[in-house]
This record gives C-alpha cells, sequence and structure tokens, in this order.
C-alpha cells in the first residue's frame, strides 16, 4: 500500500473533476452530479493507497479489486482510470461516442482497468461478494471495494447481498456509500426514504463506518480501519454532495443527468482550477 | 416415464469437473436438494454457496466468483433462475461475457403438481436472445451430464435446462456433446422431427406411430438450440419436405421459433409446432400433463401428419 499524501490526492481528485466535467460536455450527455460526489472517495481509493493496484498490469491476480456499482458515475472512473495510467488520456474526449472504449456506463470488454460490466443499479455488491469468495478460495489477501450510490440502496439486491456478506464473514469486502442524498426525481428521503443507512447495515452484521466524504484523510482512515476488521463486511458511508466542487450544480438534483453547456463547462473549469496546484501532481 | 431425471447429472458432474481438476463452484438459492447441488455441497463444502432465497443475488454472486477466475454454476427452478433475474443475466453475465453457466431444474410441464406458477415455459426464449448466451436442453441424463461438462469446459455463458422427471434413457453413458450440432437419431425420409429435452423421447415413439401407418419419420435431437445446426436441420428439410418441431416449452420463442427462423431462411417446408400454445401451466401428474398439452407422442405423430398433408405435390 503506497504512502498517503493529502495535497497529491486532492490534486488528483480536482484534476479528475475537470476531467468528468470535460468530458461530459464533449459527450453532451452523462452523469456530472454523482461523478462530481465521489470524485475525493475514488481519488483516495486510486492515489490515496487504498487499492493495490498497477496500470500497467490491469490483470495482475493480487490486485484489490473495484466495483462501481452506481455505473452511471463512469466518468469518475474513467477519470481516475486515465490519469493512473490504464489508458491514454485522448480517450476521455470519446466518451459515449461511436466506437469508443469509454461506454456511456462501464463496460469491462471494452475498458482497461474496469473489473466487471455495471449500469444496472443494485447488482455491484453481489458482484464484490462473488470476487470476495473467489479471493478467498484462492488464499489471496486482496480486498474489493464496492462503490454505491444512496439511491441505489432501495434496490432490494443490494439488500441480499449486504445479508450474504455478513452470513459468509467476508471481512475482505468494503463497500462505500456515496451518500449524496439525491437521486433523479429528487432526494432520496421524498423519493423512498433510505432511512438510517448506517443503522440498517449494522442490523444486517456489518462493521459501520462514517466519514466526510470530501475529506481525503478521513475517508483513508475509515477504509483502513475497514480493512482491519475481521470476521465481518465492512462499509464505510461517505457524507457527499452532489456535484461537489462546481457551484452551480451543488447540491442539485437537475444536475444528476445532464451535460454543461459550452458556456458552464468553463465556468466549471475555472472553478475547478482554483483546486488544482499542478506541482502538486506528478505528470 | 421411467429413467434418471436430467437434474440427477446437475451435483454429480460438478463433483466429477472438480476431482478432475476443473476450478467450479456452484451458487444455489435454497433449493439445492432439489437440484442435486447438494451433492457437489457435501463432497466440496467450500465451493458451494447458499445465497438463500435470493435469485439476483444467486446470479450477481456467481459473476463475481466467474470474474475472480471461477467457473460459476448456478441452480434454482428454470422459473425463478431465469425471470426473477434476467436483468442480472443480462447486464451482468451476458454484457461482461463472464464463466456463469445457469442449470436450473424443474423446467417444463412436467414440473407436475407444483402447477403453473413452477413450470416454466418461457425460458427458452428468454435465454436465447441474449447475445453470447449457448442454450442447450439435454434429453436424457448421459445428455445432460455431457452438456455440463462442455459448458464447463468452454468459455462464456451458458444455459442448460433441465428437468424434475425420470426421461427415457437416449443416449450411452459417456456421450459428448458437441455445441452447436443436432443429432440424427433416426434416418426418415417423409418427416422430419426435431426436439429437445424430454421431446427427443416423444419424438422417437412418435416415429414408431408413424412406421406402423407408412409414413418414414427423420428424428433430430437439437439439444444445442444456440448455436442451432441450421445445416443438419436445413438438410433434412430438404431431404423430407416437412418439418415439425416438438418442446415442452412455449410454442413462441424457443425450440419451434429457432427452428421456424432457420428454414424461413434456408429451406421452406410445411411446418408445424408441438408444444405448449401460449398458455400457463397446471396442476396434474407429468405425464397427464404430456397429455393436456398436446405434447405426447400421439400429438407428435399427428403434427407430422399435417405437416406432411401441407406439401406440394
Amino acid at each position: 500500500m503506497a504512502a498517503f499524501d493529502l495535497k497529491l490526492v486532492q490534486a488528483k481528485a480536482a484534476r479528475m473533476r475537470r476531467d468528468i466535467v470535460e468530458m461530459i460536455a464533449s459527450a453532451g450527455s452523462g452523469h456530472p452530479g454523482g461523478s462530481l460526489s465521489a470524485a475525493d472517495i475514488v481519488a483516495t481509493l486510486y492515489f490515496g493507497g487504498a487499492l493495490t493496484h498497477d496500470p500497467a498490469r490491469p490483470d495482475w491476480s493480487e490486485r484489490d479489486r473495484f466495483v462501481l456499482s452506481k455505473g452511471h458515475a463512469a466518468p469518475v472512473l474513467y477519470a481516475a482510470l486515465a490519469e493512473a495510467g490504464y489508458f491514454s488520456r485522448d480517450h476521455l474526449k470519446t466518451l459515449r461516442k461511436l466506437g469508443s472504449i469509454l461506454q456511456g456506463h462501464p463496460d469491462c470488454k471494452k475498458t482497461p482497468g474496469v473489473e466487471v460490466s455495471t449500469g444496472s443499479l443494485g447488482q455491484g455488491l453481489s458482484i464484490a461478494n462473488g470476487i470476495a469468495l473467489g479471493l478467498r478460495l484462492d488464499h489471496s489477501p486482496a480486498r474489493v471495494y464496492c462503490l454505491l450510490g444512496d439511491g441505489e440502496l432501495q434496490e432490494g439486491q443490494v439488500w441480499e447481498a449486504a445479508m450474504f456478506a455478513a452470513h459468509n464473514n467476508l471481512s475482505n469486502v468494503t463497500a462505500i456509500v456515496d451518500h449524496n442524498g439525491l437521486q433523479i426525481d429528487g432526494a432520496c428521503d421524498d423519493v423512498l426514504s433510505v432511512g438510517d443507512i448506517d443503522r440498517k447495515f449494522s442490523a444486517f452484521g456489518w462493521q459501520v463506518f462514517e466519514a466526510d466524504g470530501h475529506d481525503p484523510s478521513a475517508i483513508i482512515d475509515r477504509l483502513d480501519e475497514a480493512a482491519s476488521i475481521k470476521g465481518a463486511p465492512s462499509v464505510v458511508v461517505c457524507r457527499t454532495v452532489k456535484g461537489k466542487g462546481v457551484s452551480f450544480m451543488e447540491g442539485l438534483c437537475d444536475w444528476h443527468g445532464k451535460a454543461p453547456s459550452a458556456e458552464q463547462t468553463v465556468q466549471a473549469c475555472d472553478e475547478i482550477a482554483t483546486l488544482i496546484d499542478e506541482s502538486e501532481v506528478a505528470l | 416415464m421411467s429413467g434418471r431425471a436430467t437434474r440427477e447429472a446437475f451435483g454429480e458432474t460438478l463433483v466429477e469437473l472438480a476431482v478432475e481438476g476443473i476450478d467450479v463452484v456452484a451458487v444455489d438459492a435454497d433449493l439445492s436438494k432439489s437440484t442435486t447441488t447438494a451433492k457437489f455441497a457435501s463432497a466440496y463444502p467450500d465451493r458451494f454457496f447458499n445465497v438463500g432465497i435470493a435469485e439476483q443475488n444467486m446470479i450477481g454472486t456467481a459473476a463475481g466468483l466467474a470474474v475472480a477466475g471461477k467457473v460459476a454454476f448456478t441452480g434454482s427452478f428454470a422459473v425463478f433462475a431465469t425471470g426473477r433475474a434476467y436483468d442480472q443475466i443480462r447486464n451482468t453475465v451476458c454484457y461482461s461475457e463472464l464463466d456463469v453457466k445457469l442449470a436450473p431444474t424443474h423446467s417444463g410441464v412436467t414440473v407436475g403438481p407444483d402447477g403453473g406458477s413452477h413450470q416454466m415455459l418461457e425460458d427458452i426464449a428468454l435465454m436465447r436472445v441474449l447475445p453470447g448466451m449457448r442454450v442447450l436442453v439435454p434429453a436424457d441424463y448421459n445428455a445432460a451430464k455431457a452438456a455440463i461438462r462442455v459448458a464447463a469446459k468452454t468459455p462464456g455463458p451458458f444455459y442448460i435446462r433441465l428437468g424434475r422427471a425420470g426421461v427415457p434413457q437416449v443416449y450411452e453413458d459417456g456421450f459428448e456433446f458437441e455445441i452447436g450440432r443436432a443429432n440424427v437419431l433416426r434416418d426418415g425420409w417423409d418427416v422430419t422431427l426435431v426436439a429437445c429435452g424430454l421431446m427427443v423421447s416423444q419424438a422417437l415413439a412418435a416415429a414408431e406411430i408413424l412406421t406402423e401407418a407408412g409414413i418414414s419419420a427423420e428424428v433430430i435431437d437439437a439439444a444445442s438450440i444456440k448455436p442451432l445446426d441450421v445445416e443438419t436441420i436445413a438438410a433434412s428439410a430438404a431431404k423430407t419436405g416437412a418439418v415439425v418441431a416438438c418442446e415442452e416449452h412455449s410454442i413462441i420463442g424457443g425450440l419451434g421459433s429457432a427452428v421456424a427462423e432457420a428454414l424461413g431462411e434456408n429451406q421452406p417446408v410445411p411446418f408445424r409446432r408441438v408444444g405448449v400454445r401460449d398458455v400457463f401451466g397446471t396442476s396434474g401428474d407429468g405425464d397427464e400433463l404430456l397429455e393436456h398439452f398436446g405434447l405426447a407422442a400421439g400429438h407428435v405423430a399427428e403434427a407430422a401428419r399435417g405437416a406432411i398433408g401441407a406439401k406440394v405435390r
């Protein structure tokens, strides 16, 4: 596990935010809100030392696995994978276009570094559990991380999987909830309240941690604690702001799934640029 | 009905594969005794996972095991393993082209007394339209063993349709299943009976009935519904000039549809479908239900006469 460098992770997250906005603008469609809310989480995973991985060897057997269950946040994953070097940054501007390796939702057959195709919500945790069982059978120390949306927790399969992970003591699974409180039709609490997420997971037999989802230091600390848990799966519920980092997108469900205009893109990138200290990022 | 059920091959064959060193695992959903995966579970407890009554999670968990490099078989009954988890099969298993092999049991009307809710008659249709999914419907116990073996050793998703009821033996022990190949079990000149699953035995019995009436029927086991052996079926149709498709499934979307598509494009001839005619099943004894829904040998023979009668003379 690489050492944690807060400034590096913050700089990576800022660059990923810029890439997210630019690639969605270039595509003319996509999901900025939930990609931006997860940017600090995903940056911490890939650049904060949480994930053991090697961009030169996407199939390395000892790598940790990351499953993006909230597949519509594909841009945040693509931004991280490009930043890490899984593929050329040139691909980012091809997002959602015919012939692109970057599909509207993650496609493992097309994109290096994508473990499994996702996009239909509610399925990632089951997949993560299955990977974890396979790793356990192979006596691998690798871990599986699975990022879910809070609205996604409305899918029943998530709770089938939650029950299963606890029953099978899958301590090599860490779920992360991007708890931004919004979904397409409005606030989660208005559409269908997911209630107390912490207590729900706790009641299902999970070790539950909370973190400010925009504080990489807090996220890495909780992920490290989660990784040390024996005999139970763990979940880190991250409080986040949908659209985080772009003032006019923050906290608005309208930005769940639409592209910014050219003018809005310039404004967004200007705002994000103030967060980027290029000297902190090894290019 | 006599003989062993195709489901009896499931758990036994998984054990054989594991003994041979194939990295198989199995996931079932609280039906391991009925599907016979319990036999694998007792031999390899660390390789068997029971998800409880949660078929979507069964498919998703198997998908993850496949991502981790395992050859993952799933159980449950055909009705739940397909319809209940269709999106998981489509978007996770097939879209990612994973080594998940669905081998649910209790397909068709011969489930019997449990009734229409449990008699799956649309599964071939649902599975056949999925890109990359291979669909195998073995005729007997030995064919089921062979189908499970070939699926385990061939990359990508498979659907192997197994049944609850005992069925007559068609193939010898050691039979090898070839994906995409139909087996001509009996040569004939007047009509071709293309069948799958337990309807292969009914078609063979129908051929005997027809022989007594002086009609020569060719019988083909099209167990590999996808990919379908279009060449063998079209060649037989060219020879006999009339075809009947026979399946323990809806006449919509299954073997009959696959054969109709193949013949329509390659060798149009008078054609009849024997299958369940767009209705749900009902409680009853398996043999009774084959008669009730028009799937018995006599019905196949009658459909053959109809197809022959429609030939242009």
